[in-house]
């Protein structure tokens, strides 16, 4: 699905990341973990087309990045759910708005979606707030938004970039107990966290793989993680 | 050039999920509400200002490029017959429209801002002017010189020449500049509404990142902001020119003594022209929000 080979990436003069090969194949689940600052953030923006590898192979569903054009990165992206860690909302729009997002910009009629969009918002418990504007919206109920919303489109791959780090510990056990959920329907998930509870939490749940970046390179992590 | 009235129809008709995502407040909205409207009002009182340099210019040229004095400086005794021999002349001169002797009254009122009402004109050697007024061939001067001399020797010509071509020369410097300031305001409207929707663009930056995020083509983007963009101009254009039109309206009406500030507005098909000024405005606001937002979503992988 996505495939990286021998990727490098530059940032500030200095490189961040460096040979680092990898392919989320359909199905998986992937932990992507690190000290701050190590490119976990980098590499999920590569996974999903948000940036450029310096050097290297980048595969999007088969297509290779550099080659795309910018309506193929968009249409690829409609298949990459994507939960950043400040979420990212339109803060004039509801939640309802916001998680419909990604139907609204494919120009798909919200009115036959709009069973599909309550299913979601209550099934991240989302239904009392769905008129709230994301301002309003607590750390753990933002997260959940954003998982709505990268969820919608019903994409083949979710990457989340810290989605429990602005979360108690019982809303993170919640928003990874959704996410085993959805790798159990055949979704691929990364989940880039510092989190090392969350991983142990995670693996007693579900075959995950785990990746550690270490000076500039991804590595499998080691069985006691 | 074809115009593709569906496409202009689906413009103006919108897109009530694209309307939503770029943010309908908050003070990028107000920025080009306000400079597009601002711009338009000053814009409209350049263009009455055009109008009317254009017609004072062409009220000097016209006036003095087509009437010339004739002055019979004679004896009492000989006057009238000089007068008479003089329009006699002029009536077989070709390039002659029209000639008269002014009565007295007209010479006393003339008279009258230096000398005061009661001018005692038959009393006063004063000469006879006699208003001669050219067709569009105009006349031979040095001609008419030669006969005015032979049949009238107390005539003199005066064709306005020494005075008529630096008041022709400065309405026609007058008319430029008129019109100069016109092209300036509409070069200025077009700057101040492209920085305007540059501005707002560039605030909206995370607007177009999250739409990137969630797949959004770069058609469906561009499209969003500058449906948005230009009918914020056109409603800040209206909206300046209707308040422009409405102070030119309540301007003193022009009259004979009124001069060159009584004389800026419209008059008939002129009120048309400050039609132009909100399209304009929202023309430049469509072509400039198109560029920004191109470019802006080019720095966007």
């Amino acid at each position: 699905m996505i495939e990286l080979e021998n990727i490098a990436y530059n940032y500030g003069g200095g490189e961040l990341l460096s040979e680092v090969s990898l392919e989320l194949s359909p199905g998986g689940f992937y932990f992507l973990t690190g000290p701050s600052g190590a490119g976990k953030t980098t590499l999920i923006k590569l996974c999903y087309g948000a940036l450029v590898p310096t050097t290297g192979q980048l595969k999007m569903f088969g297509q290779d990045r550099r080659t795309m054009e910018r309506d193929d990165i968009a249409q690829a992206r409609r298949r990459i759910g994507v939960v950043h860690q400040d979420c990212q909302f339109l803060n004039h729009l509801s939640v309802s708005d916001n998680i419909a997002l990604p139907l609204m910009v494919s120009n798909r009629d919200l009115l036959a979606e709009a069973v599909n969009l309550k299913e979601l918002t209550n099934w991240v418990g989302l239904a009392s707030r769905a008129q709230a504007l994301p301002p309003e919206l607590s750390g753990g109920e933002r997260q959940r938004a954003a998982l709505a919303r990268a969820l919608i489109m019903s994409p083949d791959v979710v990457l989340a970039d810290e989605p429990t780090g602005n979360v108690d510990w019982e809303m993170s056990q919640r928003l990874l107990r959704l996410l085993v959920e959805l790798n159990r329907m055949g979704k691929t998930i990364m989940i880039a966290t510092h989190d090392l509870g969350l991983i142990r939490a995670a693996k007693s749940q579900v075959q995950a793989r785990v990746l550690r970046i270490s000076n500039r390179r991804v590595q499998l992590a080691g069985a006691d993680l | 050039m074809n115009i593709d009235w569906t496409k202009v129809t689906e413009f103006f008709a919108g897109d009530t999920q694209a309307d939503k995502v770029v943010p309908p407040t908050g003070y990028t909205a107000w920025l080009t509400l306000f400079s597009a409207g601002a711009m338009a009002f000053l814009a409209v009182f350049v263009l009455a200002f055009s109008f009317a340099t254009g017609k004072l210019a062409e009220h000097w040229g016209a006036d003095l490029s087509r009437s010339s004095t004739i002055k019979i400086s004679a004896p009492q005794d000989q006057l009238d017959s000089q007068t008479a021999a003089v329009l006699k002349v002029l009536e077989t001169t070709p390039g002659v429209a029209g000639a008269r002797a002014l009565t007295d009254d007209e010479q006393r009122a003339l008279l009258e801002p230096w000398f005061g009402p009661d001018v005692p004109v038959d009393a006063l050697p004063i000469p006879r002017l006699i208003e001669v007024i050219e067709s569009s061939a105009g006349f031979d001067s040095d001609g008419l010189r030669l006969r005015l001399s032979a049949e009238a020797p107390g005539a003199t010509l005066d064709d306005h020449t020494r005075w008529r071509q630096p008041l022709i020369k400065a309405a026609n410097r007058l008319r430029f500049f008129g019109w100069m300031s016109l092209l300036l305001i509409a070069a200025s409207v077009g700057a101040i509404i492209t920085l305007a929707a540059n501005a707002a663009l560039v605030a909206n930056k995370q607007v177009i990142d999250v739409l990137r995020l969630v797949g959004a083509r770069d058609t469906y983007i561009v499209h969003a902001f500058v449906r948005r963009f230009t009918l914020r101009a056109l409603t800040g254009g209206a909206v300046g020119m209707l308040l422009a039109s409405f102070a030119i309206l309540l301007l003193p009406t022009p009259q004979a003594e009124g001069g060159f500030l009584t004389d800026l507005g419209f008059v008939g098909a002129q009120w048309l022209w400050p039609l132009i000024v909100p399209l304009l405005a929202g023309c430049v606001a469509f072509v400039a929000t198109r560029i920004a937002a191109t470019r802006i979503l080019r720095e966007t992988p």
